[in-house]
């Protein structure tokens, strides 16, 4: 088993996709989070693991809002920051993406957080940097969104912690999503029994069926009686294609309206990954509603990275040095 | 239960009385229990029962600690993936706190229940009361209340354990180096 995201002794060292993490991991990560969600409610909201590291936020790609979580989380951590928009400064003067790397580790960067268009980025610097050093992928391409999936999952937990008895639906671009197949991956590891995606065929993976989900083309039929309505973002720049006829005619068909909710559980939950498209894939009046979990999923993604980072920077040390000094 | 060790090793449940009696004095007004996860709270919740008047009539509070971020091994060994979440559902600020802790060793878990405590707010003061005190402190920290001082040797663990039963007992662990 050649796993790039795990050591010998099967512990988490970088964080690449949700993909090819054991349910072990996958808990251990969400376990972690819950002790940090209270950490934000203190006097000071901060614990001193991370002090002294130093985590590289590494932008390839414009993202205020993830670089700004991965900052909070690691700030309440207390590491010290740097966040580089490398677009815009030594890539643009023609370095490559490893002499970018290589020359932060110089400057004794611990954690890269990375960001890239292409898929496969984070991956290829984790494969580059040496032991002592983390890699979190904050996004590459089409491929993966780890961090992002896992707040997903934290959030439904929260809501419904009894996922051995859930229906979740998953609506719009498939295709196109960074997360939609990590989570379905994710929430099947978990034992959530039935997982639906609920799009037009345009916006469907090839084979979707494959990845053990129903898939469902009219919302009607789809959301009757699920639990939770994960809505996924409707790329303004696929709508020029021939892919889509209008925003208008995608909401019609496919965006969340109350009365297209009022078919799942009166107790569903909505979730949207952000930024969110008023009035394409989601009616004001749910995104601003009861039943909406959206602004929560912004506040566990933090106690989510944080979970992340510290299980990451945590354990350097041999699994045998345990016994000794562990009393009180 | 098994190869009885040399040392004798007292019933923690008798303990616990002898230790609910030495608390019950330090209990005022403004006085708030924390324990130190997971022995700690155990202790605690027993305390609770033991000393249900007093903590009712002095309108005491309690809450949980688990020290995992605040330990000075964490670099070393993590994460513990049993961690849980702290809850102090009280003001600190200007509290009496009473730390409660199985097992008194180092003074490092202290040290670090002291650090995280303290990000909560300015306690008026902190007491240290543990079960058992088995000596080999490396900090210049100790506790002001013990139900038993039990000098171990570093290759001995004591440890207290939860019974299916919901009784406490201490059970003696020889780490002999092969």
């Amino acid at each position: 088993m050649n796993n790039p995201q795990l050591d010998t002794d099967g512990r988490l060292r970088h964080l690449l996709s949700i993909e090819g993490l054991p349910k072990k991991i996958l808990n251990q990560i969400l376990d972690t989070a819950e002790s940090f969600v209270g950490v934000a409610e203190r006097e000071v909201k901060k614990v001193p693991l991370l002090r002294g590291k130093t985590v590289c936020n590494l932008f390839f790609e414009n993202s205020t809002r993830t670089r700004t979580t991965f900052e909070i989380a690691a700030k309440r951590l207390s590491a010290d920051v740097i966040s580089l928009n490398v677009g815009t400064s030594s890539q643009s003067k023609g370095e490559t993406i490893l002499d970018t790397v290589d020359n932060l580790i110089a400057m004794h960067a611990d954690m890269f957080v990375v960001r890239h268009s292409q898929s496969g980025a984070a991956h290829f610097i984790a494969k580059h940097v040496p032991d002592h050093i983390h890699v979190i992928n904050a996004g590459d391409g089409r491929h993966s969104h780890p961090t992002q999936g896992l707040l997903d999952l934290f959030t439904i937990r929260k809501y419904k912690p009894d996922l051995h008895n859930l229906r979740v639906a998953i609506v719009g671009d498939v295709l196109h999503s960074r997360v939609a197949r990590s989570e379905i991956h994710a929430l099947t590891t978990l034992g959530v029994p039935e997982v639906r995606v609920i799009a037009p065929k345009t916006l469907l993976p090839a084979q979707v069926e494959k990845l053990g989900v129903h898939v469902f083309h009219d919302m009607k039929a789809g959301l009757k009686d699920v639990d939770v309505v994960m809505m996924l973002r409707l790329q303004n720049e696929r709508m020029n294609g021939a892919m889509l006829p209008s925003a208008q005619e995608y909401f019609k068909t496919y965006g969340l309206t109350q009365e297209k909710l009022s078919l799942a559980k009166p107790d569903a939950i909505v979730l949207h990954p952000g930024p969110m498209n008023r009035g394409v894939e989601i009616d004001s009046s749910v995104a601003d509603g009861a039943q909406s979990v959206i602004l929560p999923q912004v506040t566990y993604g933090i106690a989510i990275r944080m979970a992340v980072m510290a299980i990451l920077a945590g354990g350097q040390g041999s699994n045998q040095a345990s016994s000794q000094g562990s009393g009180s | 239960m098994m190869n009885k060790p040399e040392t004798n090793i007292p019933n923690a449940e008798e303990l616990l009385t002898i230790l609910a009696e030495k608390l019950q004095p330090l209990l005022r007004e403004n006085t708030a229990l924390v324990g130190i996860h997971s022995g700690g709270v155990w202790l605690m919740q027993k305390l609770l029962v033991l000393l249900a008047p007093t903590i009712a009539e002095k309108g005491i509070e309690h809450g949980i600690l688990d020290v995992s971020f605040y330990r000075d091994d964490y670099a070393q060994r993590g994460l513990k993936s049993e961690n849980r979440p702290s809850q102090i559902p009280f003001e600190v600020d200007n509290k009496h706190i009473i730390l409660i802790d199985d097992v008194f060793y180092t003074g490092r878990t202290t040290r670090a229940a002291m650090n995280e405590l303290f990000d909560y707010g300015r306690p008026a003061s902190i007491t240290l009361a543990a079960l058992v005190n088995r000596g080999g402190r490396e900090l210049p920290i100790a506790p002001q209340i013990v139900a038993a001082e039990i000098p171990l040797d570093s290759s001995q663990n004591l440890q207290l354990v939860q019974n299916p039963d919901n009784t406490l007992s201490l059970e003696l662990i020889n780490t002999s180096q092969t």
